[in-house]
């Protein structure tokens, strides 16, 4: 088959996809059984189930001991929220002991999907590698015969975060999630964006746009506390090369206020956001945009949206940020044409047109939109097929 | 119209973007204003790369500079109309 066939498949205009209806409602875009580290010494456990399970996912990270307080709280509605989000089938979690191992099995227990745990201590790897390799090949074969079912674009919950952002992102890719989000929300998506210390400079307009002064205040506080307590706690000089970052300059950004300008066309003309997240924590406030208060590094705030419920990502780049993660599909979309050209097999959305003006933003947007519908059909975004899984818990401060 | 070489996000900003890859010294420039579609001309004086910034007026050391009809930073030195805008010359007025 011709490339040029090959990706020039359209759905355009279509608003349903085949997707998994889980046992709490939730719609899934993908069908995922996972092996869930508690903690940093399970993941070898975890790698060797899902190496003997071949079509099970490891989720290796770096935690999970001796955190407390608001940093344990996070780490434990990441983990559940992860093994919750409804691109999830059913879960093995392995943990170095039972007691928090049961904790996360109870927490992604009631969304009533397939989830057992197994603790080390007292049994070794290898007896719980067999024990869970077990339990994973069950999952991993009912899951494998779940039914697919025709679902609205309104079942959807879409996800934005930027990353490598030049200033090709906020003339061409972030105002086309900002069409996408102007589009979709009034359709009854869930959207969210985040990254707190990017918004710096462009706060006033973030505050604007919430649904009501109340919830702006809230934002603001959300803002402010991060500026004051690790911004300026910590900060050097600028932020040493950190905001913008060595890419983002390379890129032609200068300032953290031109960069957070850009990022802030991801949410459009028209969406106001009604709520404002803590970290992973999931929306309950109904169909509409959110904002999480996130880390502005790419695998961080995804993985903290994934947790969060969020089924499919929209990622705008610039210098080209390859990123993924292993349960949500990442949809790059980018307008820098040197980086269409000599990263391709990272870009899932051309939109350089926009640059030469032989595009509009709201054909950008339909296009994205084209391309979100034909990801929640199945089609494996570049980063799924390059093998992009970043699993990256957010830790607010040292461990005890 | 062709394809511009720098495009303005806003009426009201001194910098816009470069958008068109090798840009040499001395070309006539075609520059859009994205919010309203209108053009003008200007010359650029440096080779600057695709996606950075051309000061399109004469920018005083001091001067707020302006993008998408806002503050991004301050010039911390004297910029000339046509000239690279960057780190050397742009700094936050945070942090």
């Amino acid at each position: 088959m011709a490339r040029s066939k090959i990706n020039g498949r359209m759905s355009r205009g279509k608003t349903t996809f085949s997707g998994w209806r889980r046992e709490n409602g939730r719609v899934g875009v993908r069908n995922h059984v996972i092996i869930l580290p508690l903690d940093d010494l399970s993941n070898a456990a975890a790698e060797s189930v899902a190496n003997n399970i071949k079509g099970t996912l490891a989720l290796p990270h770096a935690y999970g001991r001796l955190q407390f307080g608001a940093d344990l709280e996070l780490f434990f509605r990441t983990l559940i929220g992860t093994g919750s989000n409804p691109n999830v089938a059913a879960v093995v979690v392995i943990g170095i002991e039972d007691g928090w191992t049961k904790r996360i099995v109870d927490g992604i227990k009631k969304t009533g999907k397939p989830v057992t745990g197994f603790g080390i201590e007292g049994t070794g790897d290898i007896m719980t590698v067999a024990k869970a390799s077990r339990v994973a090949k069950d999952y991993l074969q009912w899951a494998s015969e779940l039914p697919r079912e025709e679902c609205d674009v309104s079942e959807l919950w879409v996800s934005t975060k930027c990353g490598e952002s030049d200033t090709t992102t906020g003339l061409a890719s972030c105002p086309t999630v900002g069409n996408m989000y102007d589009k979709l929300i009034p359709k009854g998506v869930y959207g969210v964006f985040g990254e707190t210390s990017e918004i710096t400079g462009a706060e006033h307009l973030a505050k604007a746009r919430a649904a009501s002064p109340k919830i702006g205040e809230k934002w603001y506080r959300v803002w402010k506390a991060y500026e004051d307590e690790v911004i300026q706690a910590h900060k050097t000089d600028d932020l040493s090369e950190s905001q913008p970052t060595k890419g983002n300059i390379a890129g032609g950004l200068t300032t953290i206020e031109e960069k957070a300008l850009g990022n802030l066309e991801k949410i459009g003309r028209k969406c106001t956001y009604i709520d404002v997240l803590q970290p992973a924590e999931a929306p309950r406030k109904g169909a509409g945009l959110y904002y999480m208060d996130t880390s502005s590094a790419a695998a961080e705030c995804v993985t903290l949206m994934a947790a969060a419920g969020y089924v499919v990502h929209t990622f705008p780049t610039g210098q080209g940020n390859v990123i993924g993660n292993p349960i949500v599909p990442v949809i790059k979309i980018s307008g820098n044409p040197r980086t269409v050209r000599t990263m391709s097999e990272h870009i899932d959305v051309d939109v350089s047109g926009i640059l030469r003006r032989d595009m509009t933003i709201p054909e950008a947007g339909d296009a994205l939109i084209d391309m979100i519908m034909r990801t929640a059909n199945g089609r494996l975004t570049a980063a799924e097929s390059l093998g992009h899984r970043e699993f990256v818990l957010t830790k607010l401060y040292r461990s005890a | 119209m062709g394809s511009p070489h720098l495009l303005v996000h806003h009426k009201k900003d001194t910098v816009g973007v470069v958008v068109i890859e090798g840009l040499e010294a001395g070309t006539n420039m075609l520059c859009v204003v994205t919010a309203n579609n209108s053009s003008f001309r200007l010359k650029a004086k440096m080779d600057v790369p695709i996606g950075h910034k051309i000061a399109l007026t004469d920018i005083k050391s001091g001067d707020t500079v302006w993008k998408y009809g806002q503050d991004i930073g301050k010039a911390v030195a004297k910029i000339g109309k046509g000239e690279h805008v960057h780190v050397h010359n742009l700094k936050t007025k945070r942090w």
